[in-house]
């Protein structure tokens, strides 16, 4: 049975979007909802073991599953997760179950395709985060953009058509360089698309300057990184809750993952000689974004640009390794900031999309005093502007928390650089809260606000208690991961040079 | 000349058809308009009969007729059998496009069947003159055929430039052939190789002769610069004629190039190389970025099909077993995405109503989201997005290239240019699922087609989760037919 988790962890979405499609039209809108719900009720249960049965002290995959899928190409259809990837399978199949119960009766047109495209579109995440060979990474990869694709194009807002193909060339324009890279490093293996092939062989620096570059565009377009971060906005604003949703708790942590399965472990010289850019553009990310989300006026280009911000730190972490970090805590911080960041920003997105179903707008200018007609929502909002702030006891804290230690045992004036984030950070988001929540009541529509109905309540309850259980007991995630962060770490030590 | 070295057997296939073809042509003549069902049963009948033949006929083993002039392998029973599939779903899918605009009639069977007889003798030609023969009797067939709607002007024009592009192309062809019949003193494509290989024939002879084919081979290919033609024939063509053009003879073109560069003159291959790196670099990049400029669909698509024969080219200028069989590949997946694609612009189609410009696709997921849906399968495939089977195809002919490290920056260009023209793919979803119908009445479709033209499109996709199966086909053909062992 625990071979074939992570099939199921991909398939039962899968299967279940296409039955959901199968309904058909609007006349059938009710029963695509509750297949849909139950699919992703489904797709979640199979992952939860998951996280129960990993064995804490392996480092290398688990769960594995191997069989040949296209010989002409020995591609194969072999998928495990280690600590590294095991948590983002969990968390792309809960997000993927809150955005079902998210669009529940905000999406009226064309539901059965909605709630189709992200089972569909979570199942092919699913398989991104469990391949253990490059090419099936990259169908997967690839393949998910079509059904996001559909998501910001046809339910979007106004300019949704725009977004969408921006949306779809940047990523396109990443993951090609990607291609040929795996090509490459296919024929220096001796034939195998084994991402373990490709950590292993070693490789010269220019091969692996070149390499870094291909793995640069694909994943940080993704993450996404200035100054390729310019597409993230457009499509937050144009999507739909939903989409917002899961663009930012689990795709842009595509990215992230990719940086840490390919580019470190294959080309860890290069990322030694030319790391600083990295991080460079990383601490741009972290300030100048910072500052940049502070002057938005619209609530959602907000939070995305405070996704970028956050996002600077993840790779900060990341890449820090390579300056010499002595501990683990870059890395693992940059980890924890990557969950904690899924539940933030879903959280974050689904507080717009709760405001925007009844005001229709998502301008800062059309609200205030929200706190007098929807108490019970603005104290939840409350709870997460805090975590995207870094308050202790939330999420949010921890893994901001950590990058910062582990920056100031590399160079002070990153940990010092880094750290204006707490500041930024907590100035755009609570100031965007106090200017929308707090104050006299703004205009009628905020007059005739209804606090949250029960469907709300619960997503945003289950996402307050997934962001204080991360806040206050870490330890539950640290430890799955340790062991394989050790070992990520000890091949980026080595060097790969012939 | 011995009845046993003229070896009928192998020929079967091209025999059946053509005595069926001309057994059609008398027949018709005796049928009224209304009658001509009968024509197109006959027609379809003619095919299953070939395909039979081929099937039954199929061994590993090259079997040699007419003393060497022609031979049926492996890669060459391969070919046809997609020809078939081809031409038989262009008659399927064009029944009643046709019989709206009154070339429902005899002439548009035949020609398309003497256009298939044609393309399977340029699949077996292993002499030059059987190839020019095979070549002549395609392009002749298919210069009629896009005059068929003879008072059409646009369909006129058409038919005239291509009639006139296409012997100014036949004629640097045979140019070039007769240079290397100097040269050798053989039309035989394995005597020919045998003596360029020994070094006896005179070289610069041999590369004059090589450059007026491969000239001759872009023209047929349509690759660019040679390319002029191809989008005012794709547009001004009857649709069904432009999905027969954008199908079959891409696996016809195919044969082609194999037998002439790679079985003729192997020993060029360093010169042929540096001439369809050119053609190809040029065909992707002008291709790609041409065709975000059109507003009609099929010429679009004409400007697609550019850039799709430059991919084509990258695997057999890569020189190697695994590029010819990764070009195969991609001939065989383009020609079934290229039928679905023109399929879906026949289907929208109806009396008195052209459905080619790119606006008539807007709300096609409101109007009929199954078809929609299909034609989405095709667009994603033609851009290249994985899992359907033209991201395979690309993935075949670009490792072919990486496989040489000399080329890798041939493969970022032709990724590159992809993505330019995944743009204009793009579009054509955002136009039926983004954007509200010009005109929301419903498509009518014969059963028969819309049953076809489904199975056409999942063919795609299901080629692209399972590839293995014709990949393997087209690397063992390839390899027992080049004789590489």
């Amino acid at each position: 049975m625990s071979e074939h988790l992570l099939s199921l962890a991909i398939w039962v979405p899968i299967v279940a979007g296409l039955i959901v499609l199968a309904t058909g039209g609007d006349r059938n809108a009710g029963v695509a909802r509750v297949l849909a719900l139950i699919g992703a009720v489904l797709g979640f249960l199979v992952t939860i073991p998951l996280y129960t049965s990993f064995a804490p002290l392996h480092g290398g995959a688990q769960f594995e599953e191997m069989r040949a899928w296209i010989p002409a190409f020995n591609i194969n259809y072999h998928l495990g997760v280690d600590g590294l990837s095991m948590f983002f399978v969990i968390l792309n199949a809960f997000t993927t179950l809150l955005v079902v119960v998210a669009g529940w009766e905000v999406i009226q047109e064309r539901v059965a395709q909605y709630m189709a495209a992200f089972l569909i579109m979570s199942g092919l995440i699913n398989g991104a985060f469990s391949s253990m060979d490059a090419m099936l990474f990259y169908v997967f990869f690839e393949a998910m953009l079509i059904p996001l694709y559909l998501i910001v194009g046809v339910w979007g807002g106004q300019n949704r058509v725009y977004a969408a193909i921006k949306l779809f060339l940047y990523t396109l324009m990443g993951s090609l360089l990607l291609l040929v890279a795996f090509i490459y490093l296919f024929f220096k293996t001796g034939h195998s698309f084994e991402i373990a092939d490709f950590q292993r062989i070693a490789l010269p620096l220019s091969v692996q300057g070149l390499l870094m570059v291909a793995f640069f565009f694909a994943f940080a377009v993704k993450v996404p990184m200035f100054p390729v971060h310019t597409w993230l906005p457009d499509a937050h604003v144009e999507a739909p809750t939903g989409g917002s949703m899961v663009l930012a708790a689990i795709t842009l942590k595509l990215g992230a993952y990719g940086f840490l399965r390919f580019a470190l472990p294959i080309a860890p010289d290069a990322a030694r000689q030319y790391g600083w850019i990295i991080i460079l553009l990383s601490l741009i990310a972290v300030v100048y974004i910072g500052l940049v989300a502070l002057v938005q006026t619209d609530m959602k280009k907000l939070v995305a640009y405070s996704s970028i911000s956050h996002m600077g730190f993840v790779t900060l972490g990341f890449y820090m390794l390579v300056d010499g970090a002595p501990t683990t805590y870059g890395v693992e911080g940059a980890l924890v900031q990557m969950i904690s960041h899924g539940f933030v920003s879903a959280a974050m997105f689904f507080c717009i999309g709760v405001m925007y179903d009844r005001v229709h707008s998502r301008k800062i200018a059309d609200y205030g005093g929200v706190a007098n007609t929807m108490p019970k929502f603005a104290a939840f909002a409350l709870l997460f502007a805090m975590a995207n702030s870094g308050l202790p006891a939330t999420s949010g804290f921890v893994g901001e928390f950590m990058v910062i230690v582990g920056a100031v045992q590399v160079n002070f004036w990153y940990a010092a650089l880094a750290a204006t984030t707490l500041v930024f950070g907590a100035s755009y988001t609570l100031w965007m809260y106090k200017r929308v929540i707090f104050g006299e009541v703004a205009n009628s529509h905020v007059a005739e606000l209804k606090d949250i109905n029960l469907r709300e309540f619960a997503v945003l309850a289950v996402l307050a208690v997934a962001v204080l259980g991360m806040g206050l007991y870490p330890e539950a995630f640290t430890s799955k991961m340790h062991t394989s962060v050790d070992t990520l770490i000890s091949q980026v030590k080595q060097s790969k040079l012939p | 000349m011995t009845l046993a070295s003229l070896n009928l057997v192998a020929a079967l296939p091209e025999i059946w058809l053509l005595c069926a073809t001309s057994a059609i042509l008398l027949i018709d003549l005796f049928l009224k308009d209304e009658q001509r069902d009968i024509t197109y049963a006959l027609s379809l009948l003619a095919l299953v009969g070939a395909a039979v033949f081929t099937i039954e006929g199929y061994s590993a083993a090259p079997r040699a007729a007419f003393s060497g002039m022609f031979v049926a392998d492996a890669m060459s029973d391969v070919l046809k059998v997609g020809m078939y599939a081809a031409v038989g779903l262009m008659l399927a899918y064009s029944r009643s496009y046709a019989a709206d605009r009154q070339i429902y009639k005899g002439e548009l069977f035949t020609l398309s069947l003497f256009a298939l007889l044609g393309m399977m003798v340029m699949a077996s030609a292993t002499n030059l003159l059987t190839l020019y023969v095979g070549l002549e009797l395609l392009s002749l067939s298919l210069y009629a055929l896009v005059a068929l709607p003879r008072d059409n002007k646009v369909a006129t024009e058409a038919a005239m430039k291509y009639f006139v592009l296409g012997a100014l192309a036949s004629g640097m062809l045979l140019y070039g052939m007769s240079m290397i019949y100097g040269a050798t003193g053989s039309l035989n494509v394995h005597e020919i190789a045998q003596k360029v290989a020994s070094g006896s024939a005179n070289a610069t002879l041999l590369v004059f002769g090589l450059v007026f084919i491969v000239t001759g081979i872009g023209f047929k290919l349509g690759n660019v610069p040679f390319h002029m033609w191809v989008p005012d024939v794709y547009q001004g063509s009857p649709t069904a004629v432009t999905l027969l053009i954008g199908s079959a003879p891409k696996l016809a073109a195919f044969a082609f190039v194999i037998r002439l560069l790679v079985q003729a003159l192997p020993s060029l291959q360093a010169q042929w190389q540096g001439m369809l790196i050119v053609l190809a670099v040029l065909s992707i990049g002008i291709g790609n970025v041409v065709a975000i400029a059109q507003t009609n669909l099929k010429r679009m698509l004409a400007y697609s099909t550019i850039s799709h024969m430059g991919f084509l080219l990258l695997g057999i200028l890569s020189g190697s077993l695994q590029g010819y069989s990764a070009s195969m590949f991609y001939a065989i997946v383009y020609a079934l995405m290229s039928v679905a694609g023109f399929g879906v612009v026949l289907l929208m189609s109806r009396q008195g109503f052209e459905a080619e410009r790119l606006a008539d696709l807007k709300g096609l997921a409101q109007r009929s989201p199954w078809f929609a849906w299909m034609m989405l399968f095709v667009m994603f495939s033609m851009a290249g997005i994985p899992v359907f089977s033209g991201f395979f195809a690309k993935l075949a002919v670009i490792q072919a290239v990486v496989a040489d490290d000399k080329l890798i920056w041939l493969a970022v260009v032709a990724v590159l240019f992809s993505l330019v023209g995944a743009f204009y793919y793009l579009r054509v979803v955002k136009l039926m699922f983004m954007d509200e119908p010009l005109d929301a009445s419903p498509i009518a479709v014969k059963f028969d087609m819309r049953v076809l033209l489904s199975i056409n499109c999942l063919a795609i996709l299901v080629l692209g989760l399972m590839p293995q199966s014709l990949l393997k086909l087209c690397y063992e053909s390839v390899k027992t037919s080049l004789g590489m062992l």
